[in-house]
């Protein structure tokens, strides 16, 4: 009995709060999204509202006994739910059903599940079990590679499922990783990463190339070597492009001027070398690393962007990037009814079920992916922003109550949780209005679909039901 | 416990950032920018346009003329297509597969996602069976419009036709849109603004498929069509129709006009068409091979367009302007020894007693009188001169309505022309006297008149001195008054006095016995004033003219009668004067003279001549 009083005394109810009535302002918005006049009964069972619903009593049904599980239990069985994620997304890939060509859905009677959803789950309570370890040291070679595994296997086979949206979920470990003292360099390599992969593709290979050698001289010279030194470095790029030109010219051979400059660089680097071991300047070594990093960073996302991606994704990629718009069709078509769908709520919106937008489906997946644009046309930016105040103090608040955790393991799979709504938040509510790629993930307690409203409650009630023990110590 | 528990404060401040630069997009999209909003109507508003039905227009008795009948025209959304039974559907609409690819492309570049005209004017037969099927067929639906119809067929120079407006017109007057119709000639064309109504619109909640979704706002932001003013014409349609029987085969015009109002009652113009050939798809088909390949120019009105000189019928004015300068009195007598002579001058008259008084000189149409009263007008001691004298004797003519338009409410009027003294002195080089132009003082040489001028100068005649403008249109709407200058009385410069000799003449010249030139319009117990009228005509016959007004008392009709190449005006002009005044008056023709219609009926003056190469006789 005292361990159930404590439960209700130390659940923190304030999130369970605000969770209550995101899914039910999903729901409400869900209904408004498919409204038609033939149906209009909210528990019609027959329409996406009344479905939700089951799937919103299942999630409580899910939330309940979640919270009547130990806490200690999602430690200690934190791999084996992964292992068995792990499987179960292997298995999709065979088994599975294609669902808008992508393969990650079992179909289980009229029940459609999708593993990626709750991969997020295990992989989360995975890390936080490996990173909490006593002998983890987040700098050490070893901890790396295996925290890198434990992300990037679930990554490479969603990607494999042909759901490239979900598995991009996973970079946002790297703020929980930074949250645990990785080094702010590699946000800084993060960020820098997400620059050259946008003028990758923007920019033809050669001048992304002249751009890395560009920084990477201005990075020589902050650490300290001379003006005149770079000169000659410089020039020495200079006549090495043009004494490799001449070969190339004699030989007759067809050589793009790209490798003729990559070629004499390469000669370069003997002297340049040299040049650095007498001048005694360690740090050149971090440049030389920046160099070769950006230069296969960007023919990785060549190779990525033309061989791995699939067509409709590189189009959507180049449509945000502005490289390719259209507004009549594809991506940028479903941009630009968003936009407008949003756009057209005004300040406090068209009122409850008079959206048109949604309603007669100018706007694409109106009650999956597109559903904040209901909330836009509806209620207007009155509704969407508190729709985004309510994300964000939830956001906010699993960060509070992650801080608050004894428990190295709770603390870092709170920040996970709070990363992972915070990543699906800024990516879906980004898509509508244009800021972010069009990438089909659904936003928090308000998408229509059991899956990913049953794997955020799971995801968030784990966190609750550790939070209520945050005194204790788990290991 | 561990040394980066600040970064909580970086990590939450990367979370805030992102959420309030959203929330600052979203105050861009939806409070500062305003084309969202437009462009969510644009995108599920579909505003229907209802077009008005036309007006009417009927004849002076009540008989429809114009009606109209649905004709549907069938459309295309681009964005709406999806595959269909090409086959099938070219079956449907008879028409070959190259035409729809051409169609559909078409309708795409106008616009994707707005309806546009893919087939005109399905007949009713046609959209019968395509209804049926249409539902295979997504991206099509038909709309009705409505065409006109001529129950008479009668009339159709006065009726005037449609057509679709071009770039300009829409340009010009905001009413209309892409594939509007507006009147382009005569009645339909004068009155364009009374009989067109006004568009409403009907405005559609739709899907992103176009389907419809319910009205928007309940139908209160939807505008009813407002039907167009119907119109009743002064024509009389069985004398229309009459004279158009009368004038077959014939080339020219007739005008009936009842003086006192100035109401146009007939208005033949010969050949003429039917005015349905210029409605729905045959339209430009028949235009094109009316306009181009039919040298009789059906589409030439000749009542108001074509100019001829009046011959003898000019006689009348030029009596009346004598009279009326005082230059010779009713009973004033000129000679005529087969002609008029003056020097070596010769105009040759036919044979007849002499000398004659005016009255005698209207009913034989002397030659020489007239000669003789023109030089006595122009000659006339109190103009100085021959040139004063001209102009004098000019300002009357112009009193009557010549050489200007008289301002029908019909499009395409003629002015003609009546030469101006600065003409004549230009021409002779100042040094120029009466017989210099004497074949005016007979209605040749250069008076250019239209058939409308003559019988205006007719019903001038009639009413002893004034005249309403002609006009077609009797009232507008609900008994709504017709525009104010057509009530306005003009009075000709001469008195009233005067006309009485000259209207005794032309009824002598119907049943004056012995010479009268027009026995043939006489018509039993109808007191009928005429006068003939033979204009010479150099490569072809001679044109046959005649005027008229009956009864002589409070006269109901005055007519001009013209027939080309009709050599004299007593051989056409006459009878088909006297039959159209007796069907006018009397409904009917009279037993005994059944067998004068018969011949008039009967006569082919362009297949019998043959060269119809040089027809119109200006
Ligand atoms: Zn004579």
């Amino acid at each position: 009995m005292t361990r159930r009083v404590s439960l209700v005394k130390n659940l923190d109810w304030w999130t369970v709060f605000i969770y209550v009535l995101l899914v039910f302002l999903g729901w409400v918005n869900i209904y408004a999204a498919v409204y038609n006049e033939e149906h209009q009964s909210i528990f019609d069972i027959s329409q996406r509202y009344g479905k939700q619903l089951m799937w919103i009593g299942a999630a409580f049904f899910l939330a309940a006994i979640i919270l009547i599980i130990e806490g200690k239990f999602f430690s200690a069985f934190a791999y084996p739910t992964y292992l068995i994620m792990l499987v179960l997304l292997i298995a999709v890939l065979i088994f599975g059903r294609e669902v808008n060509g992508a393969r990650s859905w079992f179909q289980l009677g009229s029940i459609r599940l999708q593993p990626a959803e709750f991969a997020k789950f295990a992989t989360c309570l995975a890390i936080s079990r490996y990173i909490s370890q006593y002998n983890f040291k987040i700098h050490k070679f070893k901890s790396l590679v295996i925290s890198s595994l434990i992300l990037f296997t679930p990554a490479v086979l969603i990607i494999l499922q042909r759901d490239a949206g979900s598995a991009l979920v996973y970079s946002v470990f790297l703020l929980v990783l930074y949250r645990e003292g990785l080094s702010g360099i590699v946000l800084f390599v993060g960020f820098l990463s997400a620059v050259l992969f946008i003028i990758t593709l923007l920019l033809v290979k050669l001048y992304v190339l002249l751009i890395i050698l560009g920084f990477s001289f201005v990075f020589l010279k902050l650490i300290g070597m001379r003006f005149k030194q770079i000169l000659i470095g410089v020039l020495s790029v200079f006549i090495g492009f043009y004494l490799v030109w001449g070969i190339v010219r004699l030989l007759q051979v067809e050589v793009s001027v790209y490798w003729i400059l990559l070629i004499s660089i390469a000669l370069n680097m003997l002297p340049f070398l040299y040049c650095i071991y007498k001048e005694r300047l360690k740090n050149a070594i971090w440049v030389i690393i920046f160099a070769v990093g950006s230069l296969f960073f960007t023919f990785s996302v060549s190779y990525l962007f033309e061989n791995v991606l699939e067509l409709h994704q590189r189009q959507r990629i180049n449509e945000v990037l502005g490289i390719e718009s259209n507004p009549h069709r594809g991506a940028g078509y479903h941009v630009a009814q968003s936009k407008i769908a949003i756009g057209s709520g005004g300040f406090a919106g068209k009122g409850f079920l008079n959206g048109t937008q949604t309603k007669f489906k100018f706007v694409p997946e109106q009650s999956t992916d597109f559903i904040f644009c209901t909330v836009g046309e509806e209620w207007g930016f009155i509704g969407s922003t508190v729709v985004l105040f309510f994300l964000l103090i939830l956001i906010i608040r699993l960060l509070f109550l992650a801080e608050r955790q004894r428990s190295p393991f709770s603390r870092i799979y709170g920040y996970g949780v709070a990363c992972i709504l915070f990543f699906h938040l800024a990516i879906n509510v980004g898509m509508t209005i244009g800021l972010a790629p069009v990438i089909g993930i659904p936003l928090p307690f308000f998408s229509y679909g059991g899956s990913s409203l049953w794997a955020f409650t799971i995801l968030l009630f784990v966190f609750l039901r550790l939070d209520a023990n945050r005194l204790e110590l788990l290991r | 416990m561990n040394n980066f528990s600040n970064r909580k404060y970086i990590i939450g401040g990367i979370f805030i950032l992102v959420v309030f630069i959203f929330i600052i997009r979203l105050f861009n999209l939806q409070i500062i920018d305003d084309t969202y909003k437009q462009s969510a109507e644009n995108n599920s508003q579909r505003q229907v346009t209802q077009y008005p039905a036309r007006g009417l227009i009927y004849d002076r008795n009540g008989k429809l003329l114009v009606y109209n009948q649905a004709a549907y025209d069938l459309m295309l959304i681009p964005r709406q297509l999806s595959a269909f039974d090409t086959v099938d559907f070219c079956n449907l609409l008879g028409i070959e597969k190259p035409q729809l690819v051409k169609g559909i492309k078409k309708a795409k570049r106008y616009s994707y996602r707005k309806a546009s005209i893919f087939l005109k004017q399905l007949s009713s037969e046609r959209y019968a069976v395509l209804q049926e099927k249409l539902y295979k067929f997504p991206g099509f639906f038909v709309q009705t419009r409505t065409l006109r119809k001529y129950p008479l067929k009668s009339a159709a120079h006065a009726l005037g036709y449609l057509r679709e407006v071009t770039n300009q017109e829409i340009k010009s007057d905001s009413y209309f849109r892409q594939g509007d119709y507006i009147g382009k000639s005569g009645i339909e064309r004068t009155y364009e603004k009374d009989l067109r109504g006004k568009k409403g619109v009907k405005i559609f909640w739709v899907d992103v498929y176009n389907r419809i979704k319910g009205s928007y706002k309940d139908g209160k932001a939807d505008k009813k069509a407002v039907s167009g003013k119907n119109l009743k014409t002064s024509l009389d349609i069985d004398l229309q129709q009459y004279g158009e029987l009368l004038m077959q085969n014939k080339k020219g015009g007739i005008v009936a006009i009842e003086p006192q109002t100035g109401e146009i009652l007939a208005k033949i113009s010969s050949p003429g068409y039917d005015p349905e050939m210029f409605v729905g798809r045959a339209m430009s088909k028949n235009y094109q091979m009316m306009v181009q390949n039919d040298s009789l120019k059906p589409l030439f009105d000749r009542t108001m367009l074509a100019l001829y000189p009046p011959g003898s019928i000019f006689k009348l004015v030029n009596g009346l302007i004598a009279l009326q300068e005082n230059v010779i009195s009713p009973s004033t007598r000129f000679e005529c020894q087969n002609g008029y002579h003056a020097g070596n001058f010769t105009m040759r008259c036919h044979a007849h007693a002499s000398p004659l008084d005016l009255r005698h000189a209207v009913q034989q149409s002397c030659n020489a009188y007239f000669a003789n009263v023109f030089r006595y007008v122009l000659e006339s001691p109190k103009f100085g001169s021959v040139q004063d004298g001209y102009i004098a004797w000019r300002n009357h003519v112009m009193s009557f309505g010549f050489g200007r338009k008289l301002g029908i409410d019909l499009q395409n009027e003629k002015s003609g022309s009546i030469p101006t003294n600065e003409y004549y002195q230009k021409k002779y080089r100042k040094k120029w006297r009466a017989l210099n132009v004497i074949s005016v003082a007979i209605g040749q040489g250069e008076l250019q008149i239209t058939p409308m001028q003559m019988a205006n100068m007719v019903a001038v005649i009639a009413n002893r001195g004034y005249y309403y403008i002609p006009h077609i249109v009797k009232s507008v709407g609900d008994g709504e008054a017709i525009d104010e200058k057509y009530l306005k009385k003009h009075n000709t410069s001469i008195d009233s006095a005067k006309f009485a000799s000259i209207i005794d003449g032309m009824e002598m010249v119907i049943t004056g016995g012995e010479g009268s030139t027009g026995t043939l319009a006489a018509i039993k117990d109808i007191r009928v004033c005429g006068k003939t009228g033979t204009v010479q005509n150099s490569a072809e016959a001679d044109h046959s003219v005649f005027v008229a007004f009956a009864p002589r008392e409070n006269p109901k009709i005055a007519i001009v009668v013209y027939v080309e190449n009709g050599v004299w005006g007593s051989r056409y002009g006459a009878p088909i004067s006297g039959l159209m005044i007796e069907k006018y008056l009397n409904g009917e023709i009279a037993e005994n003279k059944k067998w004068l219609e018969k011949r008039m009926l009967e006569a082919d003056l362009i297949n019998q001549t043959k060269s119809t190469s040089t027809n119109s006789a200006n």
